[in-house]
């Protein structure tokens, strides 16, 4: 796997991680392999009625989310992102109810929150963050102070023609975007090399001027540290970056995927890699920042984080009918409105 | 809708003489002043799209502003629809209020997905704490013998679309108000400009009609609100409903059929989303036979739309089905097949005397 300077990088100097960061990059995707599991068995359980599980991808997702400055950076996520969210800290029942089927978007606030409402159109929210940057460019912050759009998606995405037109806006406005592109591999059942032509996704940054990384997505490190780069390059007003993190999606693309179907257990294994949790794992021991005591006490914390949502998704409700009318528009209009009425009175008849 | 906005009043009909405030001016011009003021009034508003900055537009809509507001403000956008949409998106989510202009009605098929799957549901999908306060400029219609593409009508795609607000004004002084009406919303604005009536002048009273102001002269008569519809001539023998470029061939229309002693009102509908189902029920209630005018396809048009809403509240004292004249279930033609295409004179007088010779049974 090659790694690519970023061009203009700026960080050359930042600090390494510190062991208390290191030990909460790996408490962080410790509690996200146990939620997206738990989610699976949720799934199976009849708690939700589907899910998009991330297993294989908590290296790239709990890496690059926790570079972000929540206090000026905004994300644009898909529907696979939960290490993200968990690594950004938000409200994750908020965010599972998605899957519950609770409310399409979420119930987090996307705006303190950070992060974008879920985005079920594959590539669609690509060009949003290229809208967004380009405000922070408008709003006229200091060199250097500017926040940071990161736009997450996959090798199927890659193939949307938003997504060339979001990397050509971007090079164009020197749009403060990462384009962060987590390869796994797979777009449901069709593999990366009957997707992507010309060798990788970031091989076409360069057709854009756009730098470009492609890293070991499932070496947490290596995708804080190039993420930490390209938020940088971007901050200090050098324009877009793309990320490629090569990764393996090690689940099936939903609850409802059957990956038998387009590939063998033995090919998985062989593709997959090394577990990225377990890399880490061993490489904090190695390096003897963490202990087995600390790897059950973080298991034990995920293990207790992954029932309060549970509880807390089994105990929501459905959102009243009435919100369904009212969240349309800021200000409704007379003919959803009189939609509305007729629909109240006859459900309270039935 | 807020209360102050539905008193407020046009009054385009009531100004053969010129007053304090009312000027002279073509759509495009009405349109360009509006979008001056919006961004001298709104820091939030940009106007971005393609050839929108140095050029002024390929209909000159924004000429000048760029020179004039600076290139933050007013930009040009490389060439892809999809991109202007979807910048769109997430420049609202940063608090702008944007202004995009689709070059050509036609050029909107390519932004499509960014319209109708984000624009229109990004509210819903972040549960309001997203509004899309977007008005998306699109010329529209045909009646320029332009290449394919570029005269299309799609007032029912986006109608039909949840979330979205549709409005197409057919004077100068509406093309005004009603931009700086729409630009001031939270909710995304689609605004057909009639392209064919781009450079027909008309008087622009630009001292009434702006929110929290009231009436110049009190006639509420023919004006109507900002957010509803417009009677355009008054009449009492038949309705005809339509939008855009055709309601001043419907105005002409209903000169010929008064040489024949039939009265004719013109009602301007001007917002095909939200359509303003109580004018129609108030003009057709009077008249009790309607025609409805579209240059879009005939089958799912948006006829089909207000036909169910008089039906709905007139059928007892119709006279007649409510006909429609519309374009054909064809591609739009080439130039020179135009004028057998869009409704002409002669087809909307066909479609009144078949109202007006209905018989039951």
């Amino acid at each position: 796997m090659t790694t690519n300077p970023v061009l203009a990088a700026v960080d050359d100097d930042a600090a390494t991680l510190t062991h208390q960061q290191l030990r909460e990059l790996y408490t962080l995707m410790a509690a996200v392999r146990h939620l997206d599991s738990s989610a699976v068995a949720w799934q199976r359980q009849g708690i939700i009625p589907g899910y998009a599980p991330e297993l294989g991808q908590e290296a790239a997702q709990v890496g690059s989310g926790y570079a972000v400055d929540r206090t000026r950076d905004f994300v644009f996520p898909t529907y696979r992102e939960m290490g993200v969210a968990r690594a950004m800290g938000l409200d994750m029942v908020g965010y599972m109810s998605t899957h519950k089927a609770t409310w399409h978007g979420g119930m987090y606030n996307p705006l303190e929150s950070r992060f974008a409402p879920i985005q079920a159109v594959v590539a669609g929210s690509v060009l949003h963050a290229v809208g967004w940057a380009h405000g922070q460019t408008l709003e006229g912050h200091a060199t250097g102070e500017t926040g940071v759009a990161m736009t997450y998606f996959g090798d199927g995405a890659s193939s949307q023609g938003d997504v060339h037109e979001a990397m050509n806006f971007a090079a164009v406005m020197k749009a403060p975007v990462v384009f962060f592109i987590q390869n796994n591999g797979w777009a449901i059942s069709v593999p990366t090399e009957r997707q992507v032509a010309g060798g990788s996704v970031a091989a076409r940054a360069a057709g854009y001027g756009i730098p470009s990384l492609q890293v070991d997505g499932n070496d947490v490190v290596a995708v804080y540290e190039a993420t930490r780069s390209a938020f940088a390059h971007c901050r200090a007003g050098n324009g877009p970056v793309v990320i490629e993190a090569m990764t393996y999606r090690r689940g099936p693309h939903s609850t409802a995927d059957d990956p038998g179907r387009y590939r063998t257990l033995e090919e998985e294994r062989l593709d997959a890699g090394e577990d990225p949790l377990e890399q880490f794992k061993q490489q904090l021991l190695t390096e003897g920042v963490a202990d087995e005591a600390f790897f059950a006490e973080a298991q034990r914390l995920a293990e207790e984080e992954e029932e309060a949502v549970r509880a807390g998704i089994a105990d929501l409700g459905p959102r009243p009918g009435a919100e369904m009318f009212s969240l349309v528009f800021q200000e409704p209009t007379p003919a959803l409105q009189a939609q509305a009425t007729t629909w109240r009175e006859e459900s309270e008849h039935a | 809708m807020p209360e102050t906005i539905t008193d407020l009043r046009i009054t385009a009909n009531s100004m053969d003489t010129p007053a304090a405030g009312v000027e002279q001016l073509s759509m495009q011009q009405a349109l360009n002043r509006a979008l001056d003021e919006i961004l001298a009034e709104n820091p939030k508003t940009v106007i971005f799209g393609e050839d929108c900055g140095r050029l002024g537009g390929v209909f000159r809509i924004t000429d000048g502003l760029q020179a004039k507001h600076g290139e933050a403000r007013v930009f040009d956008t490389p060439l892809a629809e999809s991109g202007i949409l979807g910048m769109s998106v997430g420049l609202a989510m940063a608090g702008f209020h944007p202004i995009p202009e689709v070059q050509f009605d036609g050029f909107a098929y390519p932004a499509i997905n960014q319209i109708v799957c984000q624009i229109a549901r990004m509210n819903y999908r972040s549960r309001g704490t997203l509004p899309m306060p977007i008005t998306l400029r699109v010329p529209s219609f045909g009646g320029i013998r332009a290449p394919e593409h570029h005269g299309e009508s799609l007032e029912a795609l986006f109608a039909h679309v949840p979330g979205l607000k549709v409005v197409s004004p057919s004077n100068p002084h509406d093309a005004y108000h009603l931009l700086k009406y729409a630009a001031t919303r939270l909710d995304p604005v689609i605004f057909m400009e009639p392209k064919s009536r781009y450079w027909q002048k008309g008087p622009v009273d630009v001292t009434t009609a702006v929110p929290g102001e009231a009436t110049h002269d009190g006639d509420t008569s023919s004006g109507g609100s900002l957010t509803g519809s417009r009677v355009a001539r008054e009449g009492r023998h038949l309705t005809l409903v339509a939008w855009g470029a055709m309601v001043s061939r419907c105005l002409q229309v209903a000169e010929l059929a008064a040489e024949d002693g039939i009265d004719v009102e013109v009602l301007d509908l001007r917002w095909l989303k939200p359509i303003d189902a109580e004018a129609l029920a108030k003009s057709v209630g009077k008249t009790r036979r309607a025609v409805v005018v579209h240059e879009a396809p005939l089958t799912s048009g948006l006829g089909a739309e207000v036909a169910q809403l008089i039906t709905q509240s007139c059928f007892a004292t119709l006279k007649a089905p409510v006909e429609r004249v519309t374009g054909f279930d064809v591609p739009y033609p080439s130039g020179d097949l135009e004028d057998e295409y869009i409704p002409n004179i002669d087809r909307i007088l066909f479609g009144i005397q078949r109202v007006l010779e209905y018989r039951r049974g």
